[in-house]
């Protein structure tokens, strides 16, 4: 078959008094599109359709969006790999507020990820060349710096979903914890201070949603076990 | 930095390592009971009462009963926060929690030692 | 038009990619008051898929490296065409500028003596071409761009940059001397539009990829700002100059770095033949990008190309190892079997010239000032507008960019307008205000679009506009078919006067940006058709069956397109740089 059966979560704030789910019947000529493809076919059929993409090959972090119940990128989520008995139910990433369709208000992402500071802090005096770091010290920082701030970590964590102004959230911890292993920022005792309250970490309750959805492999649930670990040392 | 009164130890770090602590104390109970009571299949009162008329047993229970106590707060105190958004409410329940963990706690310690 | 409201702002940097994020960095250090107005989330922007490095002379790999050389790279790269002058600016500036980063926390690989690593790239020499194959890019894995514009990010909030996220820029507001003092802009959360003055506008809009069917740009990659300056009236420079990557993705066209072949892949034809051993014997893969795509589209047309179609060709780094795969290009192992369905491990990647970047853009000096030409041919600089990245030609890349040189350019050149801008701030900048019917002027485009009544589809006269300047203007240009492309645009632009925006509606109105970056990809499209069609040689990335030769007599210089007359013009390259002798034109070999 090549049509696929698509619904979509629908909400225009002008017009709609309430969100509704469309039926879309998208022809994919058999082949397996991706998911942001398919939404642009869409859009050829109805041009108000709103959400978000950029790069449309999974670095740029745009199209966050739930498919079939399950957070990803929709550039780089295949059809085979979400399509079950030939339908597709789309929606907004979960927990946060809607703007339009697709389209959801990132606000408190992103206020959590400047929340920890997300910066090298050094106060030593710059050198006149780079500052010196050793390969095995580099190698911390792999399966760190590479999020995208996508949120579909965190609007699928449940922790986050219920505190979200509290708790940092899988995606804000993974970038504390990036700065936290860089051998060159000295402010490890301050960022370390500002987390050992009874949410900002310690509301991770260990459920590694974030790990099952996180389009880039990451591992946040493994990043705020070592910052538990640091407040531990530091802290005994 | 987020502040709040209302948690156990004030801090996140000394809830988390008391739900843990509390948590291996708790486990270690358990497994001493069931232990017992599998070891022991004929048991009378006399011998369970003389079992907790030993001060080592009396120091374990309590222990464990504390643990309990704790690991009790901080865990509802964690569903609290996550559920009850407003505030009267929250504090409600928190009270009655607390209340009733207390009166447990100096129950449970009035059967360790009244008798 | 007096119910706009009004944002006032010392300078607006429009577009948050590494250039304008650069520059925004210079001046929120300043305390001058400065916002970025973009119209993704700044870390969405394009300069986030750059993978392969930034090339600069740092003297990591090799501690005798010379800026200089580099400088002569950059100029024998760019077939001779790059201004000698910027380009010096560039490669003596560029350590300092990447040194910058790497204390704001940019996470480089290393060597193993804790200095930056760095790969070879194409076209890289050591003393001046003589001394073999340089290794000058300075790399974060293969996720360089991704590291580079987060850090940058990290650094505006740490510095309170005010950021006007998700806002789309219309046009440009010119007073009555033609000096530029704002834009018109929208929200485009709220849909509304505001009148935004300010004494400094930087055009950070990066390149405009997407007038090309195929390309490794990102779906934002429309020309905004370059539409905005030719609507304007500016003039554009060397706009028939654009790259093809030797290494899109056949089918998906998304990138496959150069750095790849830096690594040690090579390319090779179905019969398994390394074929770039005979078109750059001394190079070989790592010849300049125009040298490698015409190599690849040679081999393509004389019958050699693989897959059913023999359409493509393929990317061999399967000999390379899982550790060279695993710790230097992470990233292509996870596009490849994304997008190629192929693990890079075990077979090669299916590859396509792509079009890649746009080595044109807003003539600018070294500070970012944009220029235009007064009646006698004499460069003026245009009060009140700047640009830098790949929205401005400096021009540092002449007729072909070096791979790795647009991240040193982003941020080079971002910091230089910063640095003069807040200078100029600082000496006083007063420019006469708007007029309403200036502001009218302004809003005409957008007023067009929410009027419009009836008519033909956006997405429909896109991919048509895409489709012409695939076939007209790709890796091999002619005569008659590019004139067969310019006529199509010409009655293309007619058609797009009059298309349709069926959504009015003001809430994250998508289909209002994308009716607006047409109107973009159009100005565009038809700057590049014109220019290409003059410019009657061979140099770099512009290559025509019908003049198969470079004609330094003629054609040794920019370029200049001016969009009211439509009409192309020629400016003075430069050969003078401060302090290193003239490159003299050579004959370019690899």
């Amino acid at each position: 078959m090549s049509t696929l059966q698509v619904s979509i979560y629908r909400y225009n704030p002008e017009t709609d008094s309430a969100p509704y789910m469309q039926e879309f019947q998208v022809d994919t000529h058999g082949r397996d599109l991706m998911v942001l493809d398919v939404l642009h076919l869409m859009k050829e059929q109805d041009s108000g359709l709103a959400f978000r993409r950029s790069c449309r090959e999974g670095v740029c972090g745009s199209d966050g969006m739930n498919m079939n119940g399950k957070n990803g990128l929709g550039c780089i989520t295949p059809l085979s790999e979400v399509v079950k008995g030939n339908k597709l139910v789309l929606r907004p990433l979960p927990g946060l507020p809607v703007i339009r369709d697709l389209v959801v208000d990132m606000g408190l992402f992103y206020k959590q990820y400047e929340r920890i500071q997300p910066y090298l802090l050094n106060s030593d005096p710059e050198p006149a060349i780079e500052r010196l770091q050793s390969p095995e010290d580099r190698d911390k920082l792999d399966g760190l710096y590479e999020c995208i701030l996508c949120a579909c970590c965190s609007t699928a964590c449940p922790s986050f979903w219920w505190n979200p102004e509290k708790f940092v959230g899988p995606a804000g911890l993974l970038q504390s914890y990036r700065f936290l292993a860089d051998s060159r920022d000295t402010a490890t005792a301050e960022r370390l201070a500002a987390l050992e309250d009874p949410f900002s970490v310690f509301r991770c309750r260990g459920i590694m949603n974030c790990v099952a959805v996180c389009p880039k492999g990451l591992n946040p649930t493994r990043a705020i076990g070592k910052i538990r670990e640091m407040l531990l040392a530091d802290a005994t | 930095m987020v502040t709040n009164i209302t948690s156990f130890g004030r801090s996140g770090l000394s809830d988390w390592l008391i739900q843990r602590a509390s948590a291996i104390v708790l486990a270690l109970y358990t497994f001493f009971i069931v232990a017992y009571l599998l070891l022991n299949p004929n048991l009378d009162y006399m011998t369970w009462h003389g079992l907790f008329a030993q001060t080592w047993m009396r120091i374990f229970s309590l222990l464990a009963f504390v643990s309990l106590a704790a690991h009790a707060w901080i865990g509802l105190w964690t569903v609290t926060t996550d559920y009850l958004k407003g505030t009267a409410i929250r504090v409600g329940v928190q009270t009655f929690i607390i209340l009733a963990i207390f009166v447990f706690l100096v129950w449970g310690i009035q059967v360790l030692w009244g008798a | 038009m007096s119910n706009l409201r009004s944002l006032s702002f010392d300078a607006i940097i429009i577009g948050g990619g590494g250039a304008g994020m650069r520059a925004a960095l210079e001046l929120a250090k300043s305390g001058k008051k400065t916002a970025v107005l973009s119209k993704v989330f700044p870390t969405r922007s394009h300069t986030v898929s750059a993978q392969g490095g930034i090339t600069c002379a740092i003297a990591s790999s090799d501690p005798d490296d010379d800026w200089r050389w580099h400088m002569y790279d950059t100029v024998k790269g760019g077939d001779y065409i790059a201004d000698q002058d910027a380009a010096e600016y560039m490669c003596s500036e560029g350590p300092k500028a990447v040194f910058e980063l790497e204390h704001m926390g940019l996470p480089f690989s290393r060597f193993d003596n804790g200095r930056i690593y760095q790969r070879p790239f194409g076209g890289q020499s050591k003393n001046f071409g003589e001394g073999g194959q340089a290794a000058r890019t300075c790399a974060a894995a293969d996720r360089t761009g991704h590291a580079l514009l987060h850090t940058l990010y990290q650094n505006n909030l740490k510095n309170n940059t005010t950021f006007l996220n998700e806002w789309y820029a219309v046009d440009l507001v010119k007073n009555a001397n033609g000096d530029v003092v704002g834009c018109i802009a929208m929200d485009i959360e709220t849909g509304e539009v505001v009148h935004v003055k300010s004494k400094a506008t930087v055009l950070a809009t990066g390149g405009a990829g997407r007038i090309y069917a195929s390309t490794t740009n990102a779906l934002i990659n429309t020309g905004d700002g370059i539409g905005m300056a030719l609507r304007a009236g500016f003039p554009m420079q060397d706009m028939e100059m654009w790259q093809f990557h030797p290494t899109g993705i056949y089918g998906a066209g998304t990138l496959v770095t150069e750095g790849c072949r830096g690594e040690g892949g090579y390319l090779i034809n179905k019969d398994g033949e390394r074929f770039m051993e005979r078109y750059a014997p001394n190079a070989k893969d790592l010849a300049g990008r125009d040298v490698v795509a015409r190599s690849m589209v040679m081999e393509i047309l004389e019958g050699r190309g693989c897959g059913e179609h023999g359409d493509h060709v393929f990317l061999k780094l399967d000999h390379l190892g899982d550790d060279v795969l695993g710790k230097r290009l992470p990233g292509i192992v996870e596009l490849s079997k994304t997008f190629a369905h192929v693990d890079p491990a075990s077979e090669p990647i299916p590859v396509v010239p792509t079009c890649h970047y746009m080595m044109g853009g807003i003539p600018t000096n070294v500070h970012g000032q944009a220029i235009m030409q007064d009646g006698d041919g004499k460069d003026r600089i245009v009060n009140g507008l700047f640009a830098c990245g790949e929205a401005a030609c400096v021009s540092v890349h002449g007729a072909n960019r070096l791979g790795g040189n647009s991240l040193l350019d982003l941020v080079v050149f971002g910091r230089a307008a910063g640095m003069f801008i807040e200078g100029a701030l600082n000496e006083g900048v007063d420019y006469l205000d708007a007029s309403e019917s200036d502001i009218a002027t302004a809003m005409k485009r957008m007023s067009r679009w929410n009027e419009s009544g009836d008519g033909e589809s956006v997405p429909a006269l896109k991919r048509e506009l895409q489709a012409i300047m695939q076939n007209s203007f790709g890796v091999f240009r002619e005569e008659e078919n590019m004139q067969k492309g310019v006529r199509q645009l010409e009655e293309l632009r007619a058609r797009i006067g009059n298309a349709y925006l069926p959504d009015k509606s003001n809430a994250f109105n998508t289909a209002r940006v994308e009716a607006l970056e047409l109107d973009n990809l159009m100005e565009v499209a038809e700057a590049t058709a014109i220019a290409a069609l003059d410019r009657k040689e061979s140099r770099g990335a512009h290559s025509r069956y019908d003049y198969p030769d470079r004609d330094d007599v003629n054609w040794l210089k920019h370029s200049l397109y001016f969009p009211l007359e439509k009409r192309v013009g020629k400016r003075d390259v430069n050969f003078a740089p401060k302090t290193v002798d003239t490159f003299e034109p050579k004959i370019r070999t690899y």
